[in-house]
C-alpha cells in the first residue's frame, strides 16, 4: 500500500496528457490561421464593457487589434501545448484548460468583432441568464446523485415548473407562481423517488418516462386549455433587482448584481448547498448514502428517507428553475420550451464533478455557448446559425467524453438499495 | 457478492408452462409477465387518460358546481368521443387499418433499435437522431440517382441504414473508448442531428428548386416504397411495403439475438460486460457493433418515413418516433415479437389519435401521456401487482447502468 | 450486559437459514461461533443486528425481550457489529466514518469536527487502536480499516461486540495483534461474539465455542476439552481430512514466465511493480498475500483481462504480454476468476450457456455465426454429470445455483478442455467444506496430468496446503519464494506484512 518511490505516470495519464497537448497545438494553429490571418487588415475589435444606461457609462471600451490578439493567443496556446507535452501541468491542468478555452473564445470574438464594436457586457449578462435553468437543473442533479439516484427527469421537472409557473403566475401573481413551480418539481421528484427507491424501477427509465409524461401532459393541456384561454398564459416578469453600490461597479456590476431573483437564488443556492453538503450532519449522511448505502444503513441512517428527502429537494430546485422560463424570461408557456436544457444541466453536473460550485461553473460555460449564437448573428459571422446552435451539444459530448479527465460519480450512483 | 452465505438452490422457475412459451417466442418469460402485465398496463393507462380528459374539460369543470349532472355527462361525452375516434381511426375501416400499419412501421423499426440496445445493456435514446440521419441518407439516394425500382428502393433503404449506423456508432465508439455514457451522448447527437437536418434541407444539395423554406426535392417515383393495396387504386389507403421490411427486420433481430454467436455476445455484454470480457469478447467492438445495428434499424425507420409516406424531406419528418420507440421497446420487453406487437398498438394509438385530433378538441399529445403511463405500469410490476392483485415477476428489471462503466 | 437469543428461526425461499438457534453471551467473555460457509452464522448475526427480522424466536437483553426493527435499535441497545465486508465509506476520513449517524454538532446540524476528532483520538488511545483520524479510508491498509470499525462500535458505547470473520483479511501477525485487542476489550467487561470458520483461531481466542451446522446449534464446548478434528466433525457433520492429500510434485518444462511485470489499476495507481516469476508443468505455485497487494491486477494481467504497462509474459515460450483473454484461452490457459459472479459467469445466462462462455465461438458449439444449441445442450448435460453440478436443469439461469455449484460450473468449463496452465484466484472463497475439498481435488488432478497451476489466495492455510512452491506478494512485488513444507505460517506472515525476517 505504500507509494512507489519514483512517480510513474500511468498509461491513461500519458494518453490524456498527449491528447490535451495536441489539442492545444491544433487550437493554436487554428487561431493563427483562421482568426489571425482572417482578421489581417480588418482593424480593431471594440468591446463595450458598460451599457449606455449604466451609472459609469463613460467607462472606456476595450479596443484590441484583432490580428495582434490572435497572434498573441495562438502563441499562448502553443506554449500550453508544448508544456503539456513535455512536463504536464499536473494538478493545474484543468485550470489551464479553462484558461485556454477562454483565450480561444476571446480570439474568436476578436475575429468576429474585427472592424466593428460588440457589447461584451451584454453577452456575458445574457450568458449568466441563460445559464440559470441549466445551473438549477445541474444543482437538482447534484442533490439527487449525491444520494445515488440518477435523475434524468430534470428536463421534465423544468418543463413542469415552467408550465405551472405560467398558469399560476397569470392567476395569482409571481410569488405563488414560484411556489407552484417548486411544488410541481417536488411532486414529480416524489414520483421518481417512489418508483426508483421504493419499487426499484430502473432510474434512467423512470426519468425518461417522467419526461415523456410531462411533455405530453403540458402540451396536451396547453392545446386544450391555454390556446383558448390566453389570459391563463400571461404571467408578469420579475424585474431585475439592482443591489446598491455593487450594482454600479462597471462591467461586473451589470453582470452579477443587476439581475432578477433567479440569478441571485442560483448564487445563494450554490453557497448553501456547498456548505451543507460538506459541513453538516445532513451532508455527511447524504454523501454516505450515495457512496456506501449499506454502511450508512448499518449505522442507523435511514437510506430511503435520505433518498426521498434529497430527491424531492432536487425536484424543488428544478421546478423553481423551470419558473425562470416564465417569470425570469418570456412570461408565457410554449410547448417543449425547455428544449433539452435539462439534459444539458445533467451534463453540467457531470462536468462539474457532482460539486455545486463545479456544476454552476459548467452551467455558466454552457450558458455562454448558448448566448454566443444570438450575439454573433448580429456580427454577420460566416457560420450558419444551425452550427452555432449545435455548439452547446457538441461541447457536452466533448465534456462527457472525458477531455477534462474522468471524475468519479458517487459510488452507488444509479443502484437501488435493497434493505435486507 | 461472492462470499458470505448464499441461499442454496432456490425454487426453479415453473417448468412446463414456461418452456412452451419459450418454445414459441425464444424467451424465458412467464406468460403473466409477458402478456397479462402489458395488457393490464395498457388498460390502466387508458383509464388514467380518461381521467385526464375529464379534468381538463374546462367548460364541464365550470359547470360542476352548479349542475354536476350535465358536467359529468359532458365529461363522459369527451371521453367517449376521444376513445371512439381512437378506435375508429385505428381499426374502423380499411383506411384506418392501413393508417395503423403506416404508423406502426417506423415505430416497429425504431423500437427494434432501442430493444437491441437494451438487450446489450445500452440505452439508445438516440434513435431519433439516427432516424433523422438515416432518413436524410435515404432521401439523398431517393432523388439523386435514377435506376429501376427494384434497385432504387433497396439502395435507398441501404443508404438509410448506413446513415443511421454511422450516427449510432459514434456514441458507441465514444462509450467504448472514453466511457462517455450513451444516455448523454445520444441525447446530444439527437440535437445535433436536428440542426444538421435544418441546415441541409436549406442547402443546395437538398433544397427543392425555387423554395425558401427547408423542404427537399421530391424523391423519384422509383424510390417510393410500393403500395400494398395499389390494386385498389384508393389514394387514401397508404399502406406500403415498409411493414414487410419491418417484419423482416424483426425476424432478423430475433435470429441475430437468439440464434447466432453475435447475439450471444450482445446478450452477454448486456448481462455482464466483465463476464463478456472474460469470455474473450471484444467489449469495445461489441458496443460499437450494437450501436451500429441499432442505428441501422432506426435509420431504416427514418427511410420508411421518407420513402414510404412523405416522399420528400421536411424538418419534422421523424416526428417523435425515436422517443416513442423507447416506451415501445419497454412495453415489448425488448423482444422482437413484443416490439412488433407493441408497435402495432402504438401505431393504432397514433393513427386513431390523429383521427381523434381532427374530430374532437383533444390533441394528439394525449397519446404521449398514455404511452408514458403504460411504461410506468410495465416498468413497475409492483404497481400492477398492487392494483390488480395478480402474481408477477417479483423484481423490476434493470436495463441500464449508472454513469460509471 | 448479557445477550440471549432464544429459538431463532429464519427462512429464505427454499432455505432454512436458522433453525431454532439458542445462544447466550455474557459480559467479560469471548464466545466463538463456529460454522462453515452457509451454516447460517451471518444470517443469525444480521437478525441480532436488526438487518433481518426473525420468523420465530426472541432476543433478550439482560433478560428483557427486545425487538430490533433496524440497526439503529440494535445500536441503541448496546450491540455493535464489525461486518465481514467493512462498512466504511472509502472517500470519507476515519473521523467521518466513525461519527456517521451520531455526529457531534454545534449549532443546527453543523458537525463539530474538532470535537469528533478529539473523541476518535480518545478512544483510539484508550484501547490501543492506533489510527490517524484524518486519513482517508481508501488510503489506509485493511488492518487499520478494521481498527476504524472497532472504534466505530466503541464510539457508540457498545457492550456486546460481534465480529463476523474478522481475520479473513489479516496477516498472521495482525491476527495476533487483533486477538490482543479482543482480550483487552473482554477484560474491559465487553461481551464478544467471534464468528469464524477457522478452527485454530476459535480454539485460541474463545472462552466458549458454539458450533452451528445447517442453521442449527449442534453443541457447545470449552476450548480446553476439544481438538481441531472434533470441532471440524461437529462443523461439517462427518469426519474431515484436515490436510490436502497430494503426491510430491514432478515439475517439468517451464510453462509460464513473467518478466518484470508492471500493471496499473483502473484508477491509475501502479499495483504490480515489477514481478518476475516462472511456473513449471506439474507444479502448483501459490501466491499468498494480504488482499490489495496487487494480486488482483497480477491475475488480470496473466489472463489477458488487463494489459500490463511494461514487462513480458510468456506461455510455453510464446510472448503473450498483450494478448486478449481469448488469446490466452487459445493457448490452453484456464482462468478461475477471483469474483465468479462478476467475471466468471453471466448470471442471466443458463447453466448450458455459461458452460460454453469462452468457447462458444468455434466448433462444435457454432458453425460460422450460427449457434448449435443441440451441441451446446449435449455438452452441458455431460459436464453437469461429470462435475456433479447440482442443478434441476441446464436451462435455468446460473444465478439460481448455490455458490458452490456456480464455482463448479466455472471449474467444469475451464478444466474440461486441454489445459496447460491454470490461473485460479480465490478458488474456494465463500464455499462450504464439501465444495472446497472437491475443487482442491480437481486442481491437484490437473497438476498430476501435467498442467502448471497458479493459485492466488488470501487464505494462507489454503495456499500452504495446496502449493508446491509458495510466493508471497507484498506492495506489488514478490517478496519471497518459499518451500511451503519448511516454513511456518508465522514466517510467511512476516513476509506478507512486508517485513524481511
Amino acid at each position: 500500500m505504500t507509494a512507489p518511490a519514483t512517480v510513474v505516470r500511468s498509461p491513461a495519464e500519458i494518453r490524456r496528457a498527449r491528447r490535451l497537448g495536441i489539442t492545444y497545438i491544433v487550437l493554436a494553429a487554428f487561431v493563427l490561421w483562421v482568426f489571425g490571418m482572417g482578421s489581417l487588415g480588418e482593424g480593431s475589435a471594440t468591446f463595450k464593457l458598460v451599457r449606455p444606461t449604466d451609472r459609469f457609462k463613460d467607462f472606456p471600451d476595450l479596443v484590441l487589434p484583432a490580428a495582434g490578439i490572435a497572434f498573441v493567443i495562438a502563441a499562448a496556446l502553443a506554449a500550453f501545448g508544448g508544456i503539456q507535452l513535455t512536463r504536464g501541468f499536473k494538478k493545474l491542468s484543468n485550470v489551464v484548460l479553462a484558461v485556454g478555452f477562454i483565450l480561444f473564445i476571446f480570439a474568436f470574438l476578436a475575429w468576429a468583432a474585427a472592424g466593428s464594436s460588440f457589447s461584451l457586457v451584454g453577452m456575458l449578462d445574457e450568458s449568466v441568464k441563460r445559464s440559470v435553468p441549466i445551473a438549477m437543473g445541474a444543482l437538482a442533479g447534484v442533490m439527487c446523485e449525491r444520494v445515488a439516484v440518477i435523475n434524468i427527469a430534470i428536463e421534465g421537472m423544468l418543463l413542469g415548473g415552467a408550465f405551472v409557473a405560467a398558469i399560476v403566475g397569470s392567476q395569482f401573481g409571481s410569488f405563488w407562481a414560484l411556489v407552484g413551480a417548486t411544488m410541481v418539481g417536488v411532486v414529480l421528484a416524489w414520483v421518481l423517488a417512489v418508483l426508483a427507491v421504493r419499487y426499484r424501477v430502473d432510474q434512467i427509465i423512470v426519468g425518461v418516462v417522467i419526461n415523456v409524461f410531462v411533455l405530453g401532459l403540458t402540451s396536451f393541456i396547453s392545446q386544450r386549455i391555454l390556446n383558448q384561454n390566453p389570459h391563463l398564459n400571461n404571467a408578469t416578469l420579475l424585474r431585475p433587482i439592482k443591489i446598491p453600490l455593487l450594482g454600479d461597479i462597471p462591467f461586473f456590476g451589470q453582470i452579477l448584481f443587476q439581475q432578477n431573483i433567479f440569478v441571485f437564488a442560483m448564487f445563494i443556492l450554490v453557497a448553501v448547498m456547498t456548505y451543507s453538503l460538506f459541513h453538516t450532519k445532513w451532508g455527511l449522511r447524504s454523501r454516505a448514502v450515495g457512496e456506501h448505502p449499506k454502511a450508512a444503513d448499518t449505522l442507523g441512517v435511514n437510506v430511503y428517507r435520505y433518498r426521498y428527502l434529497n430527491v424531492m429537494m432536487g425536484g424543488a430546485i428544478a421546478g423553481f428553475g423551470g419558473a425562470f422560463y416564465i417569470q425570469g424570461s418570456v412570461g408565457r408557456f410554449d410547448e417543449n420550451m425547455t428544449a433539452g436544457k435539462g439534459f444539458v444541466g445533467l451534463a453540467a453536473m457531470i462536468f462539474g464533478r457532482w460539486h455545486p460550485v463545479g456544476a454552476m461553473a459548467a452551467a455558466l460555460v454552457f450558458g455562454f455557448a448558448d448566448s454566443i449564437q444570438g450575439k454573433l448573428a448580429i456580427l454577420k459571422v460566416p457560420i450558419p446559425s444551425e452550427f452555432l446552435l449545435m455548439a452547446p451539444y457538441l461541447a457536452t459530448i466533448i465534456v462527457v467524453a472525458g477531455v477534462v479527465g474522468r471524475a468519479r460519480p458517487p459510488a452507488a450512483d444509479g443502484q437501488p438499495y435493497v434493505k435486507e | 457478492m461472492s462470499t458470505g452465505e448464499e441461499p442454496q438452490v432456490s425454487e426453479p422457475t415453473s417448468g412446463e408452462e414456461a418452456s412452451l412459451f419459450e418454445e414459441l417466442t425464444g424467451v424465458g418469460l412467464e406468460w403473466r409477465t409477458a402478456i397479462l402485465v402489458p395488457a393490464l398496463a395498457v388498460f390502466s393507462a387508458m383509464v388514467v387518460g380518461a381521467i385526464i380528459i375529464a379534468v381538463t374539460d374546462i367548460d364541464a369543470l365550470r359547470l360542476l358546481g352548479t349542475n354536476p349532472g350535465t358536467a359529468l355527462a359532458e365529461m363522459w361525452d369527451s371521453i367517449w368521443g376521444a376513445y371512439k375516434w381512437l378506435f375508429l381511426g385505428s381499426m374502423g375501416s380499411l383506411r384506418a387499418v392501413s393508417e395503423t400499419l403506416v404508423q406502426a412501421t417506423p415505430l416497429i423499426l425504431a423500437g427494434l433499435s432501442v430493444a437491441i440496445g437494451f438487450r446489450a445493456g445500452l440505452f439508445n435514446i438516440g434513435a431519433q437522431g439516427q432516424l433523422l440521419v438515416g432518413g436524410m441518407f435515404a432521401l439523398f439516394v431517393g432523388f439523386s440517382i435514377h435506376v429501376p425500382v427494384y434497385l432504387h428502393v433497396p439502395l435507398a433503404l441501404l443508404a438509410g441504414a448506413l446513415g443511421g449506423a454511422i450516427w449510432g456508432a459514434i456514441p458507441g465508439l465514444l462509450k467504448a473508448r472514453t466511457g462517455a455514457h450513451e444516455v448523454i451522448t445520444t441525447i446530444m447527437m439527437n440535437f445535433i442531428a436536428l440542426r444538421l437536418v435544418d441546415y441541409y434541407l436549406k442547402s443546395s444539395w437538398y433544397q427543392a428548386a425555387g423554395r425558401d423554406d427547408p423542404v427537399s426535392k421530391p424523391i423519384e417515383v422509383s424510390a417510393q416504397l410500393p403500395k400494398l393495396f395499389g390494386f385498389l387504386e384508393r389514394s387514401d389507403v397508404r399502406a406500403h411495403l415498409g411493414i414487410v421490411v419491418a417484419l423482416l427486420a424483426a425476424y432478423g433481430v430475433y435470429w441475430l439475438l437468439f440464434k447466432t454467436t453475435v447475439g450471444y455476445e450482445f446478450r452477454a455484454v448486456g448481462y455482464n460486460p466483465h463476464g463478456a470480457k472474460y469470455a474473450g469478447m471484444s467489449v469495445t467492438w461489441l458496443i460499437v457493433g450494437v450501436m451500429a445495428v441499432a442505428g441501422a434499424l432506426a435509420g431504416l425507420a427514418g427511410s420508411d418515413r421518407i420513402l414510404g409516406v412523405l416522399h420528400r424531406g421536411t424538418p419534422g419528418f421523424a416526428g417523435t418516433i425515436g422517443f416513442d420507440a423507447i416506451t415501445l421497446a419497454l412495453l415489448g420487453r425488448s423482444h422482437p415479437w413484443g416490439v412488433v406487437a407493441s408497435g402495432l398498438l402504438f401505431g393504432a394509438l397514433r393513427a386513431g389519435g390523429q383521427e381523434m385530433q381532427v374530430n374532437t378538441d383533444i390533441s394528439l399529445d394525449l397519446i404521449l401521456v398514455i404511452q408514458a403511463l403504460i411504461v410506468v405500469f410495465i416498468a413497475a410490476p409492483a404497481l400492477i401487482r398492487a392494483i390488480y392483485r395478480v402474481k408477477t415477476a417479483r423484481e423490476a428489471e434493470r436495463l441500464t447502468t449508472g454513469w460509471s462503466t | 450486559m448479557e445477550l440471549q437469543l432464544r429459538g431463532i428461526t429464519k427462512r429464505f425461499p427454499g432455505v432454512l437459514a436458522n433453525d431454532r438457534v439458542d445462544l447466550t453471551v455474557r459480559p467479560g467473555e469471548i464466545l466463538g461461533l463456529l460454522g462453515e460457509n452457509g451454516a447460517g452464522k451471518t444470517t443469525l448475526m444480521n437478525i441480532l443486528y436488526g438487518l433481518y427480522s426473525a420468523d420465530e424466536g426472541e432476543i433478550l437483553v439482560d433478560g428483557v425481550p427486545r425487538t430490533f426493527s433496524g440497526p439503529g435499535d440494535a445500536i441503541a441497545a448496546g450491540i455493535g457489529m464489525v461486518h465481514q465486508h467493512f462498512m466504511l465509506v472509502p472517500v470519507f476520513t476515519v473521523t467521518e466514518n466513525v461519527v456517521l449517524g451520531v455526529e457531534p454538532t454545534r449549532g443546527p446540524g453543523i458537525i463539530n469536527m474538532r470535537q469528533a476528532r478529539r473523541d476518535v483520538a480518545e478512544i483510539s488511545s484508550k484501547y490501543g487502536l492506533e489510527v490517524d483520524p484524518d486519513a482517508l479510508i481508501e488510503s489506509i491498509p485493511v488492518g487499520v480499516q478494521q481498527r476504524v470499525e472497532i472504534i466505530k462500535v466503541l464510539f457508540r458505547d457498545a457492550e456486546v461486540l460481534v465480529f463476523d470473520e474478522p481475520t479473513a483479511v489479516l496477516t498472521p501477525q495482525e491476527v495476533e495483534e487483533f486477538f490482543g485487542i479482543l482480550r483487552g476489550l473482554r477484560d474491559a467487561g465487553k461481551a464478544i461474539v467471534f464468528i469464524t470458520h477457522k478452527l485454530k483461531e476459535v480454539l485460541e481466542i474463545s472462552d466458549r465455542i458454539c458450533v452451528l451446522r445447517r442453521g442449527r446449534t449442534v453443541g457447545e464446548r470449552a476450548p480446553g476439552e476439544v481438538d481441531e478434528a472434533t470441532l471440524a466433525e461437529m462443523m461439517v457433520g462427518r469426519p474431515v481430512e484436515l490436510v490436502v492429500q497430494k503426491a510430491p510434485a514432478r515439475p517439468g518444462e517451464v510453462v509460464l514466465e513473467v518478466d518484470d511485470l508492471m500493471v496499473f489499476d483502473d484508477r491509475d495507481h501502479p499495483r504490480v511493480k515489477g514481478v518476475t516469476m516462472s511456473v513449471r508443468a506439474g507444479e502448483i505455485v501459490g501466491v499468498a498475500g494480504v488482499q490489495g497487494n496487487g494480486q488482483t491486477e497480477l491475475v488480470e494481467a496473466l489472463t489477458g483481462m488487463r494489459h500490463p504497462f511494461s514487462g513480458a509474459i510468456r506461455v510455453l515460450g510464446e510472448v503473450v504480454t498483450r494478448e486478449s483473454p481469448r488469446g490466452y484461452h487459445q493457448r490452453h490457459v484456464a482462468h478461475v476468476p477471483e469474483d465468479r459472479q462478476r467475471a466468471g459467469l453471466v448470471l442471466g445466462f443458463t447453466v448450458a450457456e455459461n458452460l460454453i462462455l469462452d468457447s462458444y465461438y468455434g466448433e462444435p458449439f457454432s458453425h460460422w455465426i450460427r449457434m448449435d444449441w443441440d451441441a451446446i445442450r449435449g455438452t452441458g448435460r455431460r459436464l453437469v454429470e461429470e462435475y456433479d453440478i447440482r442443478t434441476p436443469s441446464i436451462e435455468i439461469p446460473v444465478s439460481n445455483l448455490s455458490g458452490g455449484n456456480q464455482q463448479k460450473v466455472i471449474v467444469a468449463r475451464e478444466f474440461s478442455r486441454d489445459v496447460r496452465l491454470i490461473i485460479a484466484s480465490q478458488p474456494t472463497r465463500g464455499l462450504d467444506v464439501g465444495s472446497i475439498e472437491y475443487i482442491h481435488e480437481r486442481i491437484i488432478r490437473q497438476r498430476d496430468t501435467g498442467a502448471a497451476v497458479v493459485i492466488v489466495s488470501t487464505e494462507l492455510d489454503e495456499v500452504m496446503a495446496l502449493a508446491d512452491r509458495l510466493l508471497v506478494m507484498f506492495g506489488g512485488r514478490i517478496v519471497a519464494d518459499l518451500d511451503p513444507t519448511s516454513v511456518t505460517s508465522a514466517q510467511v506472515g512476516l513476509y506478507m506484512a512486508g517485513a524481511t525476517p
